[in-house]
C-alpha cells in the first residue's frame, strides 16, 4: 500500500484560514464587541507504534479548534469550538460576548499595544512535510524496536516504538489589523524498552524529535539508546540518607531550568506566588551562567516570529553574568507589574543555557563522588517558596567514574539555594526542546534513602 | 434505568444537530466490517465546558468550549487502528473507517462474547450542569467566596477562585450495531490563596466535585468550606520547619492520600501492562502484595463520584472490582480488547480523554475498605515519624515499581503526638512491597472531595480516591533536614 500521512497543508490553505480568522473577528464586531482576538488550528498526522516486532497500533489525525476573546472595554470572554463553520463561528462569538457580559472592569485587560506587534515575518524554515506511507513507518518503528531488542540478552520484554509525523497549520488575528498564520511539522521517532536481571526489572526509552525528518537520529540509534539506557539500569538500589554534590543529565536539568522560567513569569510575579520576587537586577546564579532566549532560530522547536497575541519575540539575555535581566511578561501580566510586555504571552521560545565546564564526562571528573541523575519523577516543587523535592533515579559516581544504578531515593533543596550553587554546565546540549541546556553539577543537596 | 433513557438522551444531543441518520451508521460499521477484524466500535461525542476564574477581587476570565466528533476504531489481534473526525458527517466517518481497515491485513474474525447486558440505577442524573443556575448566580458565588475567604485572616494577600462545569455526552456503537449511551455532567470548584506574614509566603488550596450541578457547592456551605480549608493550610505551612529526610514511620490521614493506592499499585494493575508483561504486578495473581488489613477496590458505580460512569467508554457497564483482597491480589483492571487477549471479562475500566483518543484501561474510583483501628490509636503507637494529611500530586514508574507522592500538609509526629508542621516533601516507595509495611488500617475511610485527575500516555480523565487512616511501617521521606 501506498498510503501517505493524510494531510499536506499548502499557502493556499493558509490564505483560506486567514480569511475565515478575519470573520471570526467581523463576527465579534457586529456583535458589539469593541475589540477582539481570533486564532484558528488546523493539524493533521500519523502515528505508528510496532511492538515484538509487529505493528500495534496506526492512528490517522486530524483536528481543527477555533478560538475567540472579544472585549467590551475592559471586559473579557474567551470561547472555542471544534467545528469551524459560520454557523458555529456565529455561537462561538455569542458565548464569547454573554460571558463577557458577566466579567468585571479591569483595567488591565486589552488586546497588547499596537507598536508591540510582530511587522516582520521571516521564514524560519518550520515546515517539512514528511513524505512517509504507512508501511514505510511500520518499517521504521519495527527497526527501531528490533535494534533494542537485539541490542543484549537482558533486554527482555518491549513497550514499542513509535513513529510520529504531525503537521499543522496556525493563524492568529486581532482587530487591531494583525493577521498572520504559519504552516510547521513535527515528526519523532521513540522507543521504550524493558529489561531484566535476576529480580530487577527495568525500563527506559529514547526519542528524537525535529522540524525536517532529515535531522532525526537514525531509528537504529534510537532503539540502541533505549537498550543502553534500559541496561544501565538493571540492578539498581537505594542510597543511605547523604548530603552530595549531585549532577542533572541534560534532559533532567531543562526541568530545573523550567522551574526558574515559571518563577520569573508574570502571572506568577503579579500574585505574589513565586520564589523569585524582586529579584530584578539581582545575582541569583553564579556569575558564569548566561540564558537567553532565541525565538528566531532557523528550524528549531520552540522558534516563532510572535507570541500567543502577535507580539514580536525577542532575542535577549534573560540572565547575564548570572544578574535576571528581564522577567517573563505577556500585555497582561507586564501591565500588572508597570511593565512593558517582553512578547512571552504562551511562553518562552528556544530557551537556551550556555555551557560552562566542559562535558559530561569532565563535569564527572570534577564531582569525584556524587548522584548522576537521569530521571525525575513526581511534582515536588513549592513556587511559592522554593522548596523542591522529587523522586530520583540515576547512577552513584565514584572517582567521576560511574559506579552503581541508583533509584528509590529522593533529592532536595530549595531552587534558590540550588541556583546559586550550580558548579558546571555541560556543554552536552540537548536540543529537543524549548530550553536547551546541558548536565547541571550543583555543588550540594539532601539525598534520601531507604 | 441506565439504559434506555440516557441512550435515546444521548442520541438525541448528538446526533439530531448534525442529520446523521441510524443507516449511516450502519454503513460506516459496514465499511469497518468489510475488513476481517476481531472488535470495531464507533464513538461519538459532543462535549461542552465552561469555566469561571475569579482573582483580585474580580471575575477575570470566563470561557466556553465545545468538542465535538467521533472516533472509529478497529481491532485486529493485538492491533488497532484509529481515525476520528471533528466533523460528525458520513463522509468522513467513511472516511476515517477506510483508514481504520488497513490494520486488519492478518485479522482472524473473532468471537467476542457480547457483554452481558445489565441494567441499574442511574449513578447521576443527565442534566446540563451549565444550565443548572444561570451565569448571574455563578458569578455571584465566586464573589460570595472571595469575600467570605478574604476576611478569615488578615495574612491573606490572593485569593483566586474557579469554578468549572462540564457537560459530556457519549454515544458508542459496537460492532453489532448495538448503541449505548451516557450523559455525563461534571462540576468542579477549587480555591487557593496566598499569605504573607513578615515577608514568608505560602499557598493553600482546597476544592470539590462531583457529577452533579452546580448547587452542589452551595448545598452545605460546601464552597465556603473550600475557603477556609484553602487558609488553614496556608496559614499552616507558614509555620512548617524543613522536612525530615530518610526512611521512617509515615501515617497518612484519611481521603485524598488514597492517592498513595493510585501510583503505588493502581496503576500497575492495569490490564494493558500485564499482558504484555510490563507491570512490576505481572503474573503475581494470587500472591502477598498488601498486610491482611487491606483490601482495595476499584469501583466505577458509586453514586455523583468524579472517577464514576455509568457505562465505561466502550459501553462497557462500571462496576466494583475487588484488586487486593485482604492482601491477597485478585485482579486486574480490563478494557475491552485487554480483558480478551488475557481471557478474562473487561472490568468496565475502558477510558479515553476523547473522540480523538485510543481507550484505555484506567481507574475509575479506587480505595481501601476500612480496618479496625482507631485513627488516634494509630498516631499514638508511633514513636517519631511522619503524619501526611494533604498531598499534591504523584507519578508511577510501573516496570521498576517505584512510585511518589508529594506531602502538602505534613507535620512530625513525636511520642505518639502531632507536634510540628514541617513543609512539603515526596515521599518515595516500592509499589509491590509498600502495602506489606501497612501495619494499621483506620476505621475512618474517607473519599477525596472530588478533585483527582490522572494522566497516562498523554490521556487525562476524571478519578477519585480514598482511604482510612494507615499506617506504614517504612517509607522514605524526601525533606532536607538529615
Ligand atoms: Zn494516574
Amino acid at each position: 500500500m501506498t498510503n501517505k500521512a493524510p494531510l499536506l497543508f499548502q499557502d493556499q490553505g493558509l490564505l483560506q484560514l486567514r480569511e475565515r480568522v478575519d470573520e471570526l473577528l467581523r463576527e465579534a464586531r457586529s456583535q458589539g464587541a469593541s475589540a477582539a482576538e481570533a486564532g484558528i488550528g488546523i493539524e493533521g498526522g500519523l502515528s505508528v507504534t510496532a511492538r515484538l516486532g509487529e505493528v500495534e497500533t496506526i492512528e490517522n489525525h486530524k483536528s481543527q479548534s477555533l478560538g475567540v476573546t472579544v472585549y467590551f472595554g475592559r471586559r473579557k470572554g474567551t470561547a472555542s469550538s471544534t467545528d469551524l463553520s459560520s454557523k458555529a463561528i456565529r455561537e462561538t462569538v455569542t458565548s464569547a460576548c454573554t460571558i463577557a457580559g458577566y466579567a468585571t472592569e479591569d483595567p488591565h485587560a486589552g488586546l497588547p499595544e499596537p507598536d508591540q506587534l510582530a511587522t516582520e515575518f521571516p521564514d524560519l524554515d518550520l515546515n517539512h512535510a514528511w513524505d512517509l506511507g504507512v508501511d514505510e513507518a511500520i518499517e521504521l518503528a519495527v527497526e527501531c524496536e528490533d535494534s533494542a531488542r537485539h541490542y543484549h540478552s537482558d533486554i527482555t520484554n518491549s513497550e514499542g516504538a513509535g513513529v510520529d509525523t504531525h503537521q499543522g497549520m496556525r493563524v492568529l488575528a486581532n482587530s487591531l489589523g494583525f493577521n498572520h498564520g504559519y504552516i510547521s511539522t513535527r515528526h519523532s521517532l521513540s522507543c521504550s524498552v524493558l529489561g531484566q536481571r535476576g529480580n530487577s526489572m527495568q525500563r527506559d526509552y529514547w526519542y528524537t524529535v525535529s522540524r525536517d525528518s532529515r535531522d532525526l537520529e537514525s531509528a537504529r540509534r534510537v532503539g540502541e539508546k533505549a537498550a543502553e539506557r534500559t541496561l544501565g539500569r538493571l540492578g539498581a538500589r537505594t542510597l543511605s540518607t547523604r548530603q552530595c554534590p549531585v549532577i542533572y543529565t541534560a534532559e533532567c536539568a531543562s526541568g530545573l531550568i523550567g522551574h526558574f522560567i515559571g518563577a520569573i513569569r508574570g502571572g506568577n510575579l503579579y500574585r505574589k506566588s513565586s520564589f523569585m520576587l524582586d529579584c530584578l537586577g539581582k545575582q541569583v546564579f553564579p556569575e558564569f551562567i548566561r540564558i537567553h532566549e532565541q525565538p528566531l532560530l532557523s528550524k528549531a522547536l520552540g522558534s516563532s516570529n510572535y507570541d500567543s497575541e502577535g507580539v514580536r519575540c525577542r532575542t535577549r539575555d534573560i540572565v547575564s553574568e548570572g544578574v535576571l535581566n528581564g522577567y517573563v511578561l505577556s500585555s497582561y501580566s507586564a501591565r500588572k507589574l508597570g511593565m512593558q510586555t517582553t512578547g512571552n504571552a504562551g511562553g518562552v521560545h528556544n530557551l537556551m543555557v550556555e555551557p560552562a565546564g566542559g562535558s559530561q564526562a569532565q563535569l564527572l571528573q570534577q564531582m569525584g563522588a556524587g548522584l548522576l541523575i537521569t530521571e525525575l519523577i513526581g511534582q515536588g516543587v513549592n513556587t511559592v517558596t522554593g522548596d523542591y523535592s522529587r523522586g530520583a533515579a540515576g547512577y552513584w559516581v565514584e572517582d567521576g567514574e560511574i559506579a552503581f544504578p541508583v533509584e528509590e531515593i529522593t533529592v532536595a533543596g530549595n531552587l534558590r539555594d540550588m541556583y546559586r550553587n550550580i558548579v558546571a554546565i555541560g556543554s552536552d546540549m540537548d536540543v529537543r526542546g524549548n530550553i536547551r541546556v546541558g548536565s547541571v553539577f550543583i555543588e550540594d543537596m539532601t539525598v534520601a534513602g531507604g | 434505568m441506565i439504559s434506555e433513557n440516557s441512550l435515546a438522551l444521548a442520541r438525541d444531543l448528538i446526533m439530531s444537530p448534525t442529520g446523521l441518520a441510524n443507516q449511516d451508521i450502519d454503513r460506516v460499521m459496514a465499511e469497518l466490517l468489510s475488513a476481517p477484524l476481531d472488535d470495531a466500535d464507533i464513538y461519538f461525542q459532543s462535549s461542552r465546558c465552561e469555566s469561571w476564574v475569579l482573582e483580585d477581587g474580580i471575575i477575570k476570565e470566563g470561557s466556553h468550549s465545545i468538542e465535538q466528533g467521533a472516533g472509529v476504531r478497529g481491532v485486529s489481534g493485538e492491533k488497532t487502528g484509529f481515525a476520528y473526525s471533528d466533523d460528525i458527517e458520513l463522509n468522513p466517518l467513511l472516511d476515517a473507517a477506510r483508514n481504520v481497515t488497513r490494520i486488519a491485513r492478518s485479522g482472524s474474525r473473532g468471537t467476542l462474547a457480547p457483554v452481558t447486558s445489565r441494567s441499574r440505577a442511574i449513578l447521576y442524573r443527565p442534566i446540563d450542569p451549565l444550565q443548572s443556575i444561570p451565569d448571574s448566580e455563578k458569578v455571584s458565588l465566586l464573589n460570595r467566596i472571595d469575600r467570605e475567604t478574604r476576611k478569615l485572616d488578615a495574612r491573606i494577600e490572593q485569593v483566586i477562585v474557579s469554578l468549572v462545569g462540564v457537560h459530556d455526552v457519549v454515544l458508542v456503537v459496537g460492532q453489532d450495531g448495538r448503541q449505548a449511551g451516557d450523559v455525563r455532567p461534571l462540576v468542579r470548584l477549587n480555591v487557593s490563596v496566598i499569605v504573607e506574614q513578615n515577608g514568608k509566603r505560602e499557598r493553600g488550596s482546597a476544592g470539590g466535585g462531583a457529577r452533579t450541578d452546580y448547587r452542589y457547592f452551595t448545598d452545605e456551605d460546601r464552597a465556603l468550606e473550600y475557603g477556609r480549608e484553602a487558609v488553614r493550610q496556608a496559614l499552616v505551612n507558614l509555620d512548617a520547619v524543613a522536612a525530615p529526610a530518610g526512611n521512617m514511620v509515615v501515617v497518612l490521614g484519611p481521603g485524598w492520600p488514597g492517592i498513595l493506592l493510585h501510583e503505588a499499585i493502581g496503576h500497575g494493575l492495569e490490564g494493558d501492562f500485564n499482558r504484555k508483561g510490563t507491570s512490576a504486578f505481572s503474573g503475581r495473581i494470587g500472591e502477598r502484595v498488601a498486610g491482611d488489613l487491606c483490601t482495595v477496590v476499584d469501583d466505577g458505580s458509586l453514586p455523583e463520584r468524579r472517577g464514576s460512569l455509568n457505562i465505561d467508554d466502550e459501553g462497557v457497564m462500571t462496576q466494583n472490582t475487588v484488586l487486593i483482597e485482604n492482601g491477597i491480589l485478585k485482579g486486574y483492571m480490563q478494557d475491552k480488547l485487554n480483558a480478551r487477549l488475557m481471557g478474562v471479562q473487561p472490568t468496565g475500566n475502558g477510558r479515553r480523554e476523547s473522540y480523538a483518543h485510543l481507550p484505555m484501561p484506567r481507574m475509575t474510583n479506587t480505595y481501601m475498605l476500612p480496618g479496625p483501628h482507631d485513627p488516634e490509636e494509630i498516631l499514638q503507637s508511633v514513636d517519631k515519624g511522619l503524619f501526611a494529611r494533604n498531598f499534591g500530586g504523584g507519578q508511577v514508574d510501573i516496570t521498576s515499581g517505584k512510585f511518589v507522592f508529594s506531602a502538602s500538609e505534613a507535620y512530625l509526629i513525636e511520642k505518639g503526638k502531632i507536634t510540628r508542621p514541617v513543609k512539603g516533601a515526596t515521599l518515595i516507595g516500592n509499589g509491590p512491597d509498600v502495602l506489606t509495611r501497612v501495619s494499621m488500617v483506620g476505621n475512618d475511610l474517607e473519599f477525596d472531595s472530588g478533585v483527582g485527575t490522572c494522566g497516562k500516555d498523554g490521556q487525562s480523565v476524571p478519578v477519585g480516591v480514598g482511604q482510612p487512616t494507615l499506617k506504614i511501617d517504612g517509607l522514605t521521606v524526601g525533606g532536607t533536614s538529615v
